[in-house]
């Protein structure tokens, strides 16, 4: 890989050993995947948060770290509500550990807002390059916002960070960006349906970059949920959708095709009576907010109901927010049902989002069922 | 005999080989405290990886694995160094941030010309390793 005389100088430790450090991975990962030169990015996000994630190995490294974050970033889910957190049910040995983290990052200047939606505080811009970690939110920036990121890991966002730059391979790369398999879908979708339907393409595509053709457009959220769920059940970083997103008629249609029904949508769903029912993965919008709080009128929550969003979004709904709490739902900041201990003391959850229903099994071990977001209102009320 | 790779991680070390032509995944793959293998199955189960030179074809699993590799560092029962066939980014990224010398795509084989036990060189700075055959 091709460097310069400065990113040459960091390497051989003249700027510090944690530059120094976070150049060799970068320059590393470069010459793994046969990039030819370093692009300097707007804003990373960085993966490896949660106490519960990283563990006591990924404090102790992060811990090592000397130096400032040169661009503009930010964390990924923490393990518990920042102030919230004994509510919740975490105890006070995991909050002391993940405040520690928190403390670490800040100190490295990275901005401690623990969000997998960061495109709600600062939207990329169209051709924007990147370095961010959280899978849906890689997924969104690329494919609704037309913005520039691989899928990267904790260390590598945070070394792209320190040194402002990301290895110019992969989803950087216009030839890379081209859809390489048509999803053709005849059946119309709401709500869950479209985690759904990630949840069933993800498994199949794997890591490549799926064109679809919907009768419906999807909204924005319903954008969310279908990368969130494909970047779960599969390690897509890419979608197009036809005539949606921004990016989607630029290329060739691809000849490999693929085509989903009413029953590979519905197999995601059903389940038993559930303890939790959890909504906010990926974290809600304005718009989910309110939706939910209204779906919530007039109806008081019997079973334990989180909302999860940033603090950021909750600040900026406060309206929305005091309605849902009125109905003895929790909404919940920081943290998700995936990465938090709290979800462990449920047996059975249910979700509205095909991420979630991929991992709560394997990270939470609970069960989990997918429902629109009606039917977990409705569900949680009864 | 001298081999020709590729620098993944600087730093240079030696020790005796220790080899598998199976993936290795860091994050509950091996203990972390003791350095032993314990992924059921594997057929290095049972044995610590400390100050081997570990050679293996790639790595597999979480991201977390890269953390792991540092942990084991400083608990003092890292590998002293490390050969791939092909480096992914969770091993180049643990071996960098723990100062385990790393090298992958070697000339040759590194699993025809290595044996297990045989003391390996590692030279991750200018990207080669040096063994004794024969």
């Amino acid at each position: 890989m091709h460097l310069t005389k400065e990113e040459e100088a960091i390497y051989n430790g003249e700027f510090g050993a944690t530059k120094q450090k976070a150049m060799e991975i970068l320059v590393a990962l470069g010459d793994i995947y046969g990039a030819e030169s370093l692009i300097e990015i707007e804003s990373a996000q960085i993966s490896g948060v949660s106490y519960k994630t990283i563990g006591d190995a990924g404090l102790e490294w992060i811990s090592s770290l000397d130096d400032r974050v040169k661009v503009p970033a930010i964390l990924n889910p923490a393990g518990m509500d920042r102030e919230k957190w004994s509510e919740m049910g975490v105890s006070e040995e995991f909050a002391a550990k993940q405040k520690e983290i928190l403390k670490v990052y800040e100190r490295l200047g990275v901005s401690l807002e623990c969000t997998c939606t960061p495109y709600y505080l600062n939207p990329p811009a169209f051709g924007a390059h990147l370095a961010w970690a959280e899978s849906s939110a890689v997924a969104y920036a690329n494919s609704v916002l037309g913005a520039r990121t691989n899928r990267e890991a904790g260390p590598s966002a945070l070394a792209a960070a320190l040194i402002g730059k990301t290895p110019c391979y992969g989803l950087h790369l216009d030839e890379n960006r081209a859809p390489e398999v048509l999803v053709r879908v005849d059946i119309e979708l709401h709500d869950a349906d479209y985690g759904a339907l990630g949840y069933a393409v993800g498994k199949i595509v794997g890591d490549k970059v799926p064109l679809f053709r919907l009768p419906l457009s999807p909204s924005k959220d319903e954008l969310k949920a279908l990368g969130a769920a494909l970047g779960a059940s599969g390690a897509v970083a890419l979608y197009h959708v036809k005539d949606v997103t921004p990016e989607s008629g630029n290329f060739d249609v691809p000849t490999e095709c693929i085509s989903v029904d009413s029953e590979d949508i519905k197999k995601a769903y059903g389940g038993n009576t559930p303890d939790l029912v959890a909504l906010g993965c990926p974290h809600c919008s304005g718009a989910e907010l309110s939706k939910i709080a209204d779906l919530l009128e007039g109806k008081k929550a019997r079973t334990e109901l989180w909302i999860c969003t940033s603090r950021r979004v909750r600040e900026q709904n406060k309206e929305a927010v005091t309605r849902i709490e009125q109905c003895g739902a929790k909404v919940i900041c920081d943290t998700c049902m995936v990465v938090s201990p709290a979800t462990e003391k449920f047996k059975r959850v249910m979700v509205n989002s095909g991420k979630a229903l991929q991992y709560l099994p394997s990270m939470c071990g609970v069960d989990a069922m997918l429902a629109n977001t009606e039917d977990c209102i409705k569900t949680a009320c009864d | 005999m001298k081999v020709k790779g590729r620098t993944i991680s600087k730093g240079i070390a030696s020790g005796p080989a220790l080899m598998t032509s199976q993936p290795i995944s860091f994050l509950g793959g091996i203990d972390p405290p003791t350095g032993q293998i314990v992924e059921h199955g594997h057929e290095l189960e049972g044995i610590s990886i400390k100050d081997k030179v570990l050679i293996f074809p790639h790595g597999k699993g979480s991201t977390v694995g890269s953390y792991v590799m540092y942990q084991l560092k400083k608990n003092g029962v890292a590998p002293c160094a490390i050969i791939n066939l092909r480096c992914e980014a969770i091993i180049a990224i643990g071996a960098i941030i723990s100062d385990i010398p790393a090298v992958d795509q070697l000339e040759r084989n590194p699993f025809e010309i290595i044996h297990d036990g045989d003391v390996v060189l590692v030279n991750g700075i200018e990207g080669y390793i040096e063994v004794d055959i024969g």
